[in-house]
């Protein structure tokens, strides 16, 4: 493991000197993002950035904005002022090619239970725009060990098969922007592992960057390049997830998880 | 627009149907049951009224037709629920699908699923019940467009209408060919109708068009006039219809009504 984060690292700093080159070193750019619902702001002011090859971990207790933003970023909620550009292009003023480069994950949004793994993933596959789909499809279904469940509705696999499949489904376009919702939530802990290995396999390899939320601080602290904490719909700390904790005075980073959302005043600047 | 994306709309539906009897019976069913019906009723109608006028045109015709554009506008209504039912929004809208190529997957899945019920009903009613559609002449292909574009219209409205008060409005949806019914004239010349109603029947593309199939009927012509009103009507109301889809899901997406589609919380 500790091998791969190395590889990963040595493989991320040569992709950000050749993207800074070209200056393309962002997958994600989001500026002064506000979402106000009549006197409730659930997100204040977010600007930050997700690089090529960076996992960047949104932290926060329930109703800190995550899952506002990834819906922002997504295009199913308007902002109330901000800019989001996805790899260089604008999301508001051209939202369908700005999502071109875009997939998601996310526990809440099941895939048609009523279609099989195959029909899912041809939809969605066409809604992307993917090149030589029915090779593709092919290369996820092995490479999520999903052919047996080819024909097999995904309303009917486990909760765990069907997580294999939304992640299938979310990098069927090779998003260079990944979005993922909290994607091992519910999962035991020997398919979460199995699906964090195949998730930094797609940061390592590709040229895609990917956001993760997750409440679980040791899956954040083990994947997660960058983690930003959220509370209150602001950004309150910004850091390495290895490093923050001692930085700011707890043993782990569930323990700063816990001071974030306990006492987030003690740990402004 | 890309067409790729409007068919992966239509894909969808048809893999729905192909997996689910469920789906494929009521797409001729009914219909089929409605021209039995009202097949023997007009035969009947013939035996007791006096002799000259076939009410087999003039009355089986017209339960076909107006069957013809409510499967139009339930073809459309139907495919939009299968998200309703299955919490799609999120899904399909977060891809890069444009509102104009998901109406646009909505009438071609309306199309296919239509053009069943139609051949259906013209196979059963002429089979069985002598409808001969050579009685309307070059005016049934006329009369079917108008419908179908006043079908077309009713279903980006009721989607809208389903889209901004949630899944629990599909309830609302369902009846409303039966509400304009009394007001098209399906049935009956719409100088039956008292002033008030005429003056909505008027608004009604399918009213031009029960009007002029009963001008056909009775004297084999028709004046093109009041069915080029139902046409320009029907045209109108499907972009007022795309315009009003496309304002609830915009404020839809301002709302956050996507993400949180079942909550049915009306803003």
């Amino acid at each position: 493991m500790m091998g791969e984060r190395a590889a990963h690292s040595v493989v991320r700093s040569f992709h950000m000197t050749q993207d800074f080159r070209f200056g393309m070193s962002n997958v994600l750019t989001v500026r002064d993002l506000r979402k106000s619902y009549g006197n409730l702001t659930a997100v204040d002011g977010l600007s930050f950035t997700v690089g090529r090859n960076e996992i960047l971990g949104l932290l926060g207790p329930n109703g800190a904005g995550k899952t506002t933003t990834i819906n922002m970023i997504l295009g199913i909620l308007e902002p109330s002022s901000g800019a989001i550009e996805i790899g260089g292009v604008d999301l508001r003023a051209h939202r369908s090619r700005a999502l071109k480069g875009v997939n998601f994950a996310a526990v809440y949004a099941a895939l048609p239970g009523n279609l099989t793994v195959y029909q899912n993933l041809r939809i969605f596959g066409l809604l992307y725009g993917v090149k030589s789909l029915a090779s593709r499809i092919r290369a996820l279904l092995e490479q999520f060990d999903l052919e047996k469940f080819r024909n097999v509705k995904y309303g009917l696999l486990s909760s765990g098969e069907q997580t294999r499949v939304s992640l299938a489904k979310a990098m069927l376009n090779e998003p260079a922007l990944l979005l993922l919702d909290e994607p091992t939530a519910s999962l035991d802990p020997a398919t979460a592992r199995e699906i964090r290995a195949k998730i930094r396999h797609f940061a390592l390899r590709g040229q895609g960057g990917v956001l993760w939320t997750s409440h679980n601080m040791y899956e954040v602290e083990d994947v997660c390049d960058r983690v930003l904490f959220l509370s209150h719909g602001k950004i309150l700390l910004e850091g390495d997830p290895k490093a923050l904790p001692r930085e700011h005075g707890k043993q782990t980073l569930e323990d700063l998880f816990v001071a974030v959302a306990r006492e987030p005043l003690t740990l402004q600047d | 627009m890309y067409s790729n994306r409007a068919a992966a709309i239509v894909l969808r539906q048809f893999y729905l149907l192909v997996g689910s009897p469920a789906r494929v019976v009521p797409l001729f069913a009914w219909v089929a049951i409605d021209i039995v019906l009202w097949g023997f009723i007009t035969r009947y109608l013939n035996t007791v009224a006096a002799p000259g006028f076939n009410f087999v045109p003039a009355i089986l015709g017209a339960v076909l037709l107006w069957d013809f554009m409510v499967r139009v506008m339930q073809g459309i209504t139907t495919t939009f629920f299968e998200d309703v039912w299955t919490r799609n929004f999120l899904n399909f809208f977060g891809t890069p699908l444009t509102i104009s190529e998901y109406v646009l997957g909505l009438v071609l899945s309306s199309v296919a699923t239509s053009s069943v019920g139609l051949v259906v009903m013209l196979v059963l009613a002429s089979a069985a019940f002598g409808l001969h559609f050579l009685a309307y002449g070059f005016m049934l292909a006329p009369f079917l467009l108008v419908l179908f574009l006043f079908g077309i219209s009713l279903g980006i409205a009721g989607c809208a209408i389903v889209l901004r008060l949630g899944p629990v409005a599909e309830w609302f949806i369902w009846p409303i060919p039966a509400l304009l019914s009394p007001f098209a004239g399906v049935f009956y010349p719409l100088s039956t109708l008292p002033q008030w109603m005429r003056y909505i029947s008027r608004l009604l593309p399918a009213s031009y068009v029960f009007e002029g199939m009963r001008a056909v009927v009775s004297s084999r012509t028709m004046p093109p006039h009041p069915l080029l009103w139902g046409f320009g009507l029907a045209a109108l109301y499907i972009v007022l219809a795309g315009r009003f889809f496309a304002y609830i899901f915009h404020h839809a997406v301002r709302h956050g009504l996507i993400a949180r589609y079942s909550a049915e919380s009306v803003s």
